[in-house]
């Protein structure tokens, strides 16, 4: 039964639609669902007018998509102008604009002045104070994650960025929830999202490697957490952290040819 | 003169009391451990792998698998991030039955905890009590999606199944059992001479290490932390509804007992408010493109599971599948601070130890 609804009709031409749809909510009335009779009796009428509806819908969201993104446009023009005068604050805006061009980020919410832009931007001159003038790569804020701040730090400061994040008092975190490695196909990132508990704050801190020779400075001695994960990470996307005390496989076997995670994996034995 | 010797021992993968394929290289010296290597990966199924060649649809059956005792919260978590990265309405009766179906889940998974934990400390019968009161929210389940344990029940954008006629009502007898249960639990188990002498003063951390190890749920809780996603970053309905956060001061086994044990009964009390204002008609689907495309970006997404924090980290770049879903799993954070936990313990701990954390092994592997 749960085959029948994980076939999404992927790609299915608009004409084809309704009898696709049709086909569907037979499958779905014919699923045995013993106790409602009259559920089933309904279902094969309903489906043809919310058809309609999505299909209004459909253009209404490409009218409000293009006019948000026209308003995004302005938005990041007005920040440019800003930027001249005023340093920092405005590059970021700007950057967080124009570094996702184009994507339905924008399209979801128009209005420039994110909540977390302050918290953002005395991050960025922190770690440019007190790690180094060139630590920040980009600095953004994620609005479709909860107006996330974004920070992407340069590989060579990474370590003193980290250890700033859990110390330092503006930020605090002494909980990391996650880190996850990501293959961009020309480069590697690993993305930890270290928590301030007391003031509920996350942040979103990318660090990116070149792909042939992936190292990364471990931060198992800030966070104990990261122990476990990045074993993992290294096991099935193949990025060495330097500092780490027992880097080895945790998932795959230890004699496992290869990084699974990685795009360009190709299994020694086709047949596993 | 005895000569006293080193010992090497492995526990599992093949053995009860680790609660699946999950095995530990023990020295023990005597009766004491002195040093503990975890070895995993006998469950793993590279979910994450598989995810990068199927839609968001198809991933559900996989986070099913995953927490197999907890699929319902698994499922919110992968919807959830897909819904918030496309901005999507979700009609308000499928968020009610959301949110239903996952408090239940999390009655049903601690009472496995309880019943399996007391099994491993040598209590045969609180198994079979709590597994009849879980064959009940099993059995709910069941006449909802016609599933016991792997559901598949959520969809991007709602659910996929209205509640049966009566069924709302079952559910409502059942909370209004389960009360009376866990009273007769408390007095069958919770005083126990025997039992607290097992856990009292075992296992115990405090509440710095617990947030160095990034502990989530009870494990995190029993230190005094007061750290509930559903209390602190509310998500879905929780912030509708009264409830507490019970927490531990002493951060040892009998401190994660108890709060499981009162987290059930504050699960009931979400229960009972939320069939209360449960609508009585409406959409459980909202509305979908037919092709579920999220738009380029990047997302974390993280709820409550029974077992702690579970995190979704989507990286999309416009297409039907995922470019990259990794799962954070509160079970694979929880077990790093078994071999600091285990070392100096008795072999006798080994089991107490292991169980009071909590950990499926599905999840652990992934």
């Amino acid at each position: 039964m749960s085959e029948e609804n994980n076939r999404e009709p992927e790609g299915t031409p608009a004409s084809a639609d309704p009898a696709a749809e049709s086909k569907d909510t037979a499958s779905e009335a014919a699923a045995p669902k013993e106790p409602a009779p009259s559920a089933a009796d309904e279902a094969p009428a309903p489906p043809p007018a919310r058809r309609v509806e999505t299909d209004e819908e459909k253009a209404a969201r490409r009218k409000a998509a293009l006019e948000a993104r026209e308003a995004a446009k302005a938005a990041a023009a007005q920040a440019a102008a800003q930027a001249a005068q005023a340093g920092t604050e405005g590059r970021a805006a700007a950057k967080a604009a124009d570094g996702e061009g184009g994507s339905s980020e924008e399209e979801q919410s128009p209005k420039p002045p994110s909540p977390s832009q302050p918290r953002l931007d005395r991050v960025v001159a922190l770690l440019r104070e007190l790690v180094s003038e060139d630590a920040v790569e980009e600095a953004y804020i994620n609005e479709a994650n909860d107006h996330l701040p974004t920070i992407v730090v340069k590989n060579e400061h990474w370590l003193k960025a980290a250890q700033l994040f859990r110390s330092h008092e503006e930020m605090n975190c002494g909980y990391l929830r996650n880190l996850s490695g990501v293959d961009y196909e020309t480069y590697m990132e690993v993305v930890y999202y270290p928590l301030n508990m007391d003031r509920r704050e996350t942040y979103c801190l990318k660090v990116r490697s070149d792909r042939e020779q992936p190292s990364i400075d471990s931060v198992t001695p800030i966070w104990e957490t990261a122990n476990w994960n990045e074993r993992e990470v290294y096991d099935l996307l193949g990025i060495e952290f330097p500092g780490h005390p027992d880097l080895r496989r945790i998932m795959m076997p230890d004699d496992w040819v290869g990084h699974p995670l990685r795009k360009d994996y190709v299994p020694l034995d086709p047949e596993v | 003169m005895i000569r006293t010797e080193e010992l090497l021992l492995n526990v599992g993968p093949q053995h009860p009391s680790t609660h699946g394929v999950f095995r530990i290289i023990v020295k023990i010296d005597g009766e004491v451990i002195t040093e503990a290597t975890p070895v995993m990966g006998y469950l793993h199924r590279g979910t994450e792998k598989l995810a990068e060649n199927l839609n968001f649809t198809q991933i559900i059956p996989y986070t099913d698998r995953m927490d197999y005792v907890s699929a319902m919260t698994n499922n919110y978590v992968l919807c959830h991030a897909v819904e918030k990265m496309m901005g999507l309405e979700i009609p308000e009766r499928a968020e009610f039955m959301r949110l239903i179906v996952m408090e239940m889940q999390r009655v049903a998974s601690h009472l496995v905890w309880w019943g399996t934990y007391l099994l491993d400390i040598g209590a045969l019968s609180p198994f079979l009590y709590a597994f009849s009161d879980r064959e009940r929210i099993l059995g709910l389940f069941n006449e909802l999606c016609g599933a016991r344990l792997t559901y598949n029940y959520m969809r991007v954008g709602g659910v996929k199944w209205d509640a049966p006629d009566g069924w709302i009502d079952r559910v409502r007898t059942f909370v209004k059992d389960m009360y009376n249960r866990l009273d007769e639990y408390h007095n069958l188990v919770s005083g126990n001479e025997i039992f607290l002498s097992r856990i009292k003063g075992i296992g115990q951390y405090d509440a710095q290490t617990a947030i160095d190890y990034g502990l989530s749920g009870a494990n995190l809780r029993c230190t005094g932390v007061q750290w509930d996603l559903r209390k602190a970053e509310p998500y879905s309905l929780y912030d509708r509804f009264q409830f507490d956060v019970p927490v531990g001061k002493n951060g040892d086994c009998f401190d994660r007992y108890e709060i499981r044990m009162a987290e059930i009964t504050q699960s009931l009390r979400i229960l009972e408010q939320a069939l209360e204002q449960f609508p009585g008609e409406g959409e459980t689907m909202g509305k979908v493109p037919r092709v579920i495309r999220p738009p380029a970006g990047e997302i974390y997404v993280r709820i409550e599971s029974p077992r702690g924090e579970i995190g979704c980290h989507i990286v999309s770049k416009g297409k039907a599948e995922p470019y990259r879903l990794k799962f954070r799993r509160p079970s694979f954070v929880n077990l790093q601070i078994l071999p600091k936990l285990l070392v100096g313990e008795s072999m006798t701990n080994l089991v107490t130890i292991l169980g009071g954390i909590d950990i499926v092994l599905g999840e652990v592997d992934c």
